[in-house]
């Protein structure tokens, strides 16, 4: 079987063959390659702070099973210890001297018994440490921040369906002069991406007064030429004749709009909905110029600024991480066959 | 799994709910627009659903391009552009002024063209290396496979999560005790320090960048090949072609189009990286992975001199090699008539 055969072939014909063990080896591969790192997250941000800088690091967040002993402050750390009679048992460490440790019997701390350190090995277990997301909730401003993006991709979401649909209603529904130029404009636009206008819209966002203001990140990128785009091609196939029937009962242009023409545009604002969510929830460069006082950050932000502190607290960060893609991964994967038509059929990036 | 009355009569019950809220707000909004219909008549109603639309575009889109132009030609550290000192073009003279282009060493914004460097060496790896892996992926997605929809969607996830995390999942696993040096070492290597080591870390910039973003282009060319006759490919089995010689003669010219606008497409994205890069190396080891746009954020707005002037004449250059772009990409556009808006 040769490599030009593996390209082209759609059909097996007869059982597997070579190019089929080559394409899923491939997409196993594939598998590994793009969930791999993303597991690698999920499971290291359940780690114990220790557990972390354990070089080689455990696939699995182990870490050391302790007991609560009677007499001791703190809970003592457990080890298998064989003794010098060739029986093990399960022994609590108060502390190592050198080679030697200092060891109780859980059941019976009256007695501390000193046992070579070659002979114990440390008792590890399964452990999940839900404390790196809740931690980081209490202590530090990450609720805030998640407010803040809650309140950014909702408050976004709705202004841009709203703001969108109407422009499209107009641009589909009414023939007027300028129509052309004002949706060839809108497309123009496509091409300014914010990169490149940074500077002046930071200055207008300054005169404004909307520096460190979510409404400085959210009114920005309300009107977007795609979802213009996404909704006129829609709304061009709703009937006008349905809009004339709704003026024939006297409802006015609005309750048309309203009431008529988005019930019939559900599908393509649905597109729309997800893809700003997508934007929004995963937005960066803007809310980072435009907040700069911790207590309007968005959680994109929130989380680089806490990454990027001196002494990496990277337990915190890693659950952190995982709280921030969260949301899409299940948004993604209640929608993905919508999402994935959807992209192809459009060219958006999500 | 059927799901409980219970549960369907919540379900009725939030969707009334949604539309009361709806009908409520839309309500609400016609009480200002109703009036206006009778103030200007049903010809004019067409501009009032523009309003909104266009005077956002207006202020945050279009006026900034002429107000970048403008800044780009006064000096200073003012904020608001009537404060700023008219100064021509000095700052693209500035930013031009290099004793030899090839060496950013004897430039005086060196900084400028060290980040026009990389985010060359970037653009040409990372394009390249996408467009190929993606091809690959989308002509293996596109073979008769079970579960395509499942491995399609594997491909396609990491395109939604943010360029934070992204960097962060990769900051984690590439750090000097991180995963990878751990498998090195597990081996026989030696362990490598990836993100403090210039070569290394615009390599593994690239890389992350690759997957993060190949998801996209695989979708795209999978729709591509999956719009190519069937009959096309009977046809050059009939004439007996071998799987090379239909996919040279059959499947790749008929994919061009798609390809194109591929290549443009991630073209133009990777000119305007930052965010992924910014956070998993913030541009170092030094400035070996500085991109452009971060060249642009930090001149004007993370140091202490906000040099507003030098920052909008570099992205009304970034602006420009866009534009070319986008025009080469409009002509390919109207050639192929692609499935693409």
């Amino acid at each position: 079987m040769s490599v030009g055969a593996f390209l082209t072939r759609r059909r097996g014909r007869c059982g597997p063959d070579v190019s089929d063990v080559l394409t899923y080896a491939y997409l196993a591969v594939g598998v590994i390659v793009m969930f791999g790192p993303v597991a690698w997250l999920v499971l290291s941000s359940f780690k114990t702070p220790a557990g972390l800088v354990e070089f080689p690091p455990s696939l699995l967040p182990m870490a050391p099973l302790t007991a609560e002993v009677e007499g001791y402050d703190r809970p003592l750390p457990l080890y298998d210890v064989t003794l010098p009679d060739g029986t093990t048992a399960r022994l609590a460490q108060v502390r190592r001297v050198g080679l030697e440790a200092q060891m109780v019997d859980p059941d019976d701390p009256g007695e501390v018994l000193r046992v070579p350190v070659a002979d114990r090995t440390e008792v590890r277990s399964l452990q999940f440490r839900f404390e790196n997301y809740t931690e980081p909730l209490q202590r530090f401003n990450f609720l805030t921040y998640l407010k803040n993006s809650v309140f950014v991709t909702v408050t976004a979401t709705l202004i841009t369906l709203v703001v969108n649909s109407m422009a499209a209603f107009a641009l589909a529904k009414y023939r007027f002069r300028g129509r052309n130029a004002v949706f060839l404009v809108i497309l123009g636009t496509l091409m300014i991406p914010l990169s490149v206008v940074l500077v002046p819209v930071y200055l207008v966002i300054m005169q404004v007064g909307w520096v460190n203001n979510l409404w400085g990140v959210i009114i920005p990128g309300a009107a977007t030429p795609t979802g213009v785009f996404l909704l006129r091609q829609y709304m061009l196939t709703i009937p006008d004749e349905l809009m004339d029937a709704a003026r024939m009962d006297g409802a006015s242009e609005w309750r048309i709009y309203w009431q008529v023409v988005l019930p019939l545009a559900a599908p393509a604002l649905a597109v729309l909905a997800i893809f700003s969510v997508m934007w929004r929830w995963n937005d960066f460069l803007w809310p980072l110029i435009v907040l700069t006082r911790s207590e309007y950050f968005t959680l994109q932000v929130g989380l680089n600024a806490f990454q990027g502190e001196l002494n990496v607290q990277w337990h915190y960060v890693l659950a952190m991480t995982v709280l921030t893609l969260l949301p899409i991964t299940l948004v993604f994967s209640f929608l993905q066959r919508f999402i994935t038509t959807g992209v192809a059929s459009t060219g958006v990036k999500g | 799994m059927e799901p409980s009355a219970a549960s369907r009569g919540l379900g009725t019950l939030l969707g009334r709910a949604a539309e009361a809220v709806y009908a409520f707000v839309m309500g609400l909004l016609g009480l200002v627009v109703e009036p206006l219909q009778r103030l200007l008549g049903v010809r004019r109603m067409p501009w009032v659903f523009l309003l909104p639309n266009l005077s956002i575009f207006g202020l945050f889109v279009l006026f900034p391009v002429f107000l970048n132009l403008y800044v780009s030609l006064t000096g200073g550290t003012q904020l608001f552009p009537q404060d700023r000192p008219f100064v021509g073009l000095a700052n693209y003279e500035r930013l031009f002024d290099c004793g030899s282009y090839a060496d950013p060493n004897s430039c005086v914004e060196d900084r400028f063209w060290r980040a026009v460097r990389n985010t060359t060496t970037f653009v040409v790896f990372q394009v390249g290396g996408m467009v190929l892996v993606s091809l690959v992926t989308a002509v293996v997605l596109n073979r008769r496979i079970r579960f395509r929809s499942f491995f399609r969607s594997v491909y396609f996830y990491p395109v939604l999560l943010s360029p934070v995390v992204v960097a962060l999942i990769w900051k984690w696993i590439l750090q000097r005790d991180g995963a990878l040096n751990a498998l090195l070492i597990g081996v026989g290597l030696e362990p490598v320090n990836f993100l403090l080591d210039g070569r290394w870390a615009m390599t593994w910039v690239i890389v992350v960048s690759v997957w993060a973003h190949m998801g996209f282009y695989t979708l795209i060319l999978l729709a591509g090949l999956q719009s190519i006759p069937a009959e096309l490919y009977d046809a050059a089995a009939i004439d007996g072609a071998d799987g090379w010689r239909t996919f040279r003669s059959v499947t790749l010219p008929l994919l061009m189009p798609t390809m194109m606008v591929v290549l443009v497409l991630a073209l133009i994205r990777a000119v305007q990286t930052f965010d992924e890069v910014y956070v998993l190396t913030g541009g170092g080891p030094g400035t070996a992975t500085m991109m452009i746009v971060q060249y642009i954020y930090q001149t004007g707005f993370a140091t202490q001199v906000q040099r507003f002037g030098l920052a909008a004449a570099a992205s009304v250059l970034l602006g420009l090699v866009l534009l070319v772009a986008t025009l080469v990409q409009l002509r390919v556009g109207r050639r192929t008539e692609g499935h693409l808006a």
